[in-house]
């Protein structure tokens, strides 16, 4: 059990988030109406994506330092499950712009850079896969993530605000802040994130155990 | 660090004389704009319609995207196998990458203002504001190179596979390219130059971003 206090931490924060998400009042708002929920749901898959994206590419670093292959697996891991919560994150936010923009995609410079984004991370998967030499892999595949991170960040957080968008905080949108005056958002939303980013790196582990079980068994064949 | 720029020097002049004597390259990448630019225009069929200024716009940076995939592609092949290691003992990484990514701004920029020129010819000429339109193309030219140049690094690693180039180059060149059109827009209808800054300094951070990241992480790429 030592060790395990994150994943009872992250169990505990995601059932708060779900119970308190749906019973604590929200603020009441036109257009937004009961939706606001969502915010429990969608913002913290983007945190949750750009923290194990940014964990991903540590994690590259320290393979070119290192050499290690330990890295390279986590490295890797940490970027399916930044897919895996882009994904969530595109699907939870067309649910809510159905409701409250009209239509599931409406040209939104920030829903365009989410899905360029997914685009760099798909083509990081296609890298590995044409790799056969592991060491080789590890180490071109670690260079793109690096390469892929840096210009990530500034078309997903710079290009946005320079055009006009639909998302609260750009192009003299107001942003959350105003909504986030009802403390009730804060409470649910802040443990949202940390929960939801826990079990992301939850799910990043039983992936890189199941990886090295895979790899001792074919050692063994 | 004077070494490195005599290094820069020495490796832009054996490229640039390198890419003379063999022309089949330069050539095969001007067809292939050239070409590019009167499939278009023939399957617009202009004759009876009239591009409207966004279109040509677009259109003419999805060619010049293209053609500047195809350009750097090569940019790591093209030299035998062996001769990699001779530069891995006589030059520093730096000078390696800087260099190429000069070159394929050079190399960009001409295949660029050449496929403007083809391109207006043939598909009309809308830009009020030429000046300013050329300065974008010229920037456009380093852009692409800057974003290409590690990508086909890398690619020319995974066996230079051309689909690997085009996955991993595409959503590399995307904010760049998404600046261009706009900022070329701009040009097209002679909106004040002053409303354009914004833009043009975007395309000046994402440069140094991707020229400063290139010039960490070469030297990994070239030691495997």
């Amino acid at each position: 059990m030592k060790g395990a206090w994150w994943k009872i931490t992250a169990v505990i924060l995601l059932f708060y988030t779900l119970v308190g998400g749906l019973l604590l009042s929200v603020p009441r708002l036109d257009i937004l109406n009961e939706t606001i929920r969502n915010l429990y749901y969608h913002v913290p898959m983007w945190f949750g994506m750009m923290l194990v994206l940014l964990g991903s590419m540590i994690y590259s670093i320290k393979y070119l330092r290192s050499n290690n292959l330990h890295d390279d697996l986590w490295a890797s891991e940490l970027t399916n499950t930044g897919i895996l919560f882009g994904i969530l994150g595109i699907v939870t936010g067309m649910i809510w712009a159905t409701f409250t923009w009209g239509e599931p995609w409406s040209n939104d410079p920030k829903q365009n850079a989410a899905a360029v984004g997914l685009l760099f991370y798909f083509a990081y998967l296609i890298l590995r896969g044409s790799f056969k030499d592991d060491d080789q892999k590890a180490k071109i595949s670690a260079i793109y993530n690096i390469f892929a991170f840096a210009v990530f960040i500034p078309l997903i957080f710079v290009l946005p605000r320079l055009t006009s968008s639909l998302h609260p905080g750009n192009g003299g949108n107001p942003g959350f802040d105003q909504y986030k005056s009802d403390s009730n958002l804060r409470l649910v939303f802040y443990p949202a994130i940390i929960g939801w980013t826990l079990l992301g790196v939850w799910f990043t582990q039983l992936r890189v155990r199941m990886k090295k079980a895979e790899d001792k068994i074919l050692d063994i064949d | 660090m004077n070494s490195i720029f005599s290094e820069i020097g020495i490796l832009l002049k054996k490229d640039s004389t390198l890419e003379w004597r063999e022309k089949t390259n330069l050539n095969g990448l001007l067809l292939f704009t050239v070409s590019t630019v009167f499939v278009c225009y023939l399957s617009f069929n202009q004759k009876s319609v009239q591009l409207s200024p966004i279109t040509w716009n677009t259109l003419f940076w999805i060619i010049q995207l293209f053609a500047a995939l195809n350009g750097a592609s090569n940019s790591f092949t093209k030299e035998a196998k062996g001769r990699h290691f001779y530069y891995y003992q006589m030059l520093s990484p730096q000078a390696i990458i800087i260099s190429k990514i000069i070159y394929n701004a050079i190399l960009m920029m001409s295949i660029s203002f050449i496929g403007l020129g083809v391109y207006s010819v043939v598909l009309g000429n809308p830009i009020q504001d030429m000046p300013l339109f050329c300065f974008v193309v010229a920037l456009g030219g380093f852009g692409f190179s800057s974003s290409l140049t590690m990508v086909a690094g890398i690619s020319s690693k995974a066996q230079g596979n051309s689909t690997l180039m085009a996955v991993l180059g595409l959503p590399a060149i995307l904010p760049m390219i998404l600046m261009l059109i706009k900022l070329s827009k701009n040009a097209i209808d002679g909106i004040a130059r002053s409303q354009s800054m914004d833009e043009i300094l975007v395309i000046f951070a994402i440069d140094i971003i991707i020229v400063t990241v290139s010039f960490l992480l070469f030297p990994y790429l070239w030691r495997s």
